[in-house]
């Protein structure tokens, strides 16, 4: 099995801050892989760096063998890589609907002149974006909400449509950043669930930040530990929950948060 | 679901007829002794006026950025049209539709590497880039003598209330096509949180340069018509006084919304000429005005609301939640 998304030897340097270095992950095509560290370790700017918000300082990020370090946020979505944000990032004026067809948008292919003079192809392509974003909100339990504001929505649905959104690029692969934030043990199990069956449904590489120690554990093929910006330790969650380092540096008796 | 639909597609009927009419009727005005000529400047004035507010709306509304060169545009147009009428063909009508889409065409080209340039910036500094933009145009008129320096050009009285009135419904659906299309969309993104727009693969750069090649578009052919409507032009009507006016009209009818470009741009036009018999007063009336709407109704009347018909059919059915699912 080939790495699906590969950083090699990564290092980001903010002035004289150090915030990630000489990381280096590697995540498998199919794997569900956990990134986990103390608060400040960098499993952020990591993903801000995997999505082009931020350029490494040093090294390389190849997503199916291909570089993809220094490339714009855009191009790199399109490239298929989606991902949520810590703090939800929605377009919270639009509807539910909209948000969604937005990210759909990119797999619409009309040139600007048609959707001015409103030519058949732009309506076509119109067409299937409702029709397909609808489709896209209804196993989220959202397509009730299709026409509401996406800011009025209560928060555990403003989640599940942050992660909509992001399949609507059709993504291979979906960096989820602290999805189980603000949940509680219940909604949590809950969101485990929820997270499996959108691996399976869309057949999607899942890469993700996460505190809720249960849902890791569960849910991930493959842990990474970053403290201070490095890699301390990698392995199955077997191996990262026997890891002495791990433990002293993150664990500790926070084993069953 | 199906007499809904059905409904919903039959309320729309007044839309065409109406423009139908509105249209006859300024053709009508040519002939009949309707209108007498100072109604009709000012019924070309408010034309003009929407052309000019809703392609601003575009790139201060729907896409968030704040110019202030929109005058620019409009000067561009302007005297790209009164060239073309005065120094290249006759100034017939049959010449006038050529000579509106030239100013449209020389705006756009010039809006295009002016968002080039400009994109590589953010914020403020579109203002600031744009204003720098308004003046370059202005002192370039100004020190060229093959367009009269700053005297201006005589141009000829080519625009006529027909002309305007189809100008204004071809305006606006072009602009409302843009708006609901993904290029709209993604420019409304980009304005929501251009993070997450690039995150979800909006090509960002792409729409916010169609958003300003259209804005300037119209910019110049209100221009163009603006240059006919009067018996010359000179570089200064088209000044950071000029943007202001336009960006009053686009904050007082609302941001995000040509129903609100056609209210402001029509309540500013009647007040304005309400106040001429203030003379210079009007110059301190109007900014007080931007100021006042930005302290209390920051997105004017309108702001980011539409009326039902402005909406493509498809999207109000959606609205409605008339739209068959899937």
């Amino acid at each position: 099995m080939s790495a699906l998304l590969e950083i090699q030897h990564v290092t980001k340097r903010f002035g004289g801050l150090c915030a990630i270095s000489d990381c280096s992950v590697a995540v498998e095509t199919g794997h569900t892989h956990g990134i986990i560290g103390p608060n400040g370790a960098g499993k952020t700017t990591l993903f801000n760096l995997i999505t082009g918000i931020y350029k490494p300082t040093e090294g390389a990020i190849r997503f199916r063998g291909e570089s993809i370090a220094g490339l714009r946020p855009g191009r790199i979505a399109l490239k298929g890589i989606g991902r949520t944000f810590q703090n939800i990032r929605l377009c919270k004026e639009l509807t539910v609907l909209d948000n969604v067809r937005i990210a759909f948008d990119s797999q619409l292919h009309y040139a600007p002149i048609e959707a001015l003079i409103r030519l058949p192809r732009s309506g076509r392509g119109e067409q299937r974006s409702i029709d397909e974003s609808l489709r896209l909100l209804e196993p989220f339990g959202l397509l009730a909400h299709a026409h509401d504001r996406a800011g009025d929505l209560p928060y555990g649905h403003q989640r599940k449509l942050e992660i909509a959104r992001a399949l609507a690029l059709k993504p291979s692969a979906l960096l989820l950043d602290e999805p189980a934030a603000g949940l509680n043990t219940g909604e949590t199990a809950a969101l485990t669930e929820f997270l499996r069956w959108v691996r399976g449904e869309f057949d999607v590489t899942l890469v993700l930040i996460e505190h809720h120690m249960h849902l890791v554990m569960n849910l991930c093929d493959r842990i990474t530990v970053l403290d201070f910006g490095q890699t301390i330790a990698d392995g199955t969650p077997e191996e990262i929950r026997a890891n002495p380092r791990v433990i002293e540096a993150y664990l500790g008796g926070a084993d069953d948060e | 679901m199906k007499p809904f639909l059905a409904a919903a597609a039959i309320a729309r009927w007044p839309l065409p007829v109406l423009i139908a009419a509105g249209f006859a009727f300024t053709v009508a005005a040519q002939y009949l002794p309707i209108l007498n000529g100072y109604t009709q400047f000012v019924l070309i004035t408010v034309g003009i006026n929407i052309i000019l507010c809703a392609s601003l709306n575009l790139v201060n509304g729907y896409m968030g950025e704040f110019s202030v060169g929109h005058a620019g545009f409009m000067s561009l147009g302007a005297y790209s049209a009164a060239i073309f009428t005065t120094k290249w063909l006759p100034a017939t009508p049959a010449a006038f539709l050529p000579a509106v889409l030239f100013g449209g065409a020389v705006a756009a080209v010039i809006g295009f590497f002016l968002a080039l340039l400009s994109f590589k910036t953010r914020g403020d500094y579109l203002a600031i880039i744009t204003l720098a933009f308004l003046m370059i145009v202005k002192s370039t008129w100004e020190n060229l003598p093959y367009v009269g320096g700053p005297r201006g050009i005589t141009t000829a009285p080519l625009t006529t209330l027909p002309w305007v009135f189809a100008a204004v419904v071809a305006t606006i659906w072009i602009i409302r096509n843009l708006v609901y299309s993904k290029f709209g969309r993604a420019v409304i993104a980009i304005r929501e949180d251009e993070i997450a727009a690039n995150a979800m693969g909006v090509r960002v750069r792409e729409a916010k340069i169609l958003a300003f090649v259209v804005s300037s578009f119209f910019g110049g052919v209100a221009g163009a018509l603006s240059a006919h409507a009067t018996f010359f032009i000179n570089p200064g009507q088209f000044d950071i006084l000029k943007s202001t006016e336009i960006l009053v009209m686009v904050y007082l009818g609302g941001i995000g919304s040509l129903a609100g470009s056609i209210l402001g741009a029509t309540i500013f036009t009647f007040l304005s000429q309400a106040l001429q018999p203030l003379g210079y007063w009007r110059l301190v009336i109007l900014p007080l005005i931007l100021v006042l709407l930005m302290l209390f109704r920051p997105r004017g009347i309108m702001g980011l609301r539409e009326l039902p018909w402005f909406l493509p059919r498809r999207e109000l059915l959606i609205k409605r939640e008339l739209y068959k699912k899937p």
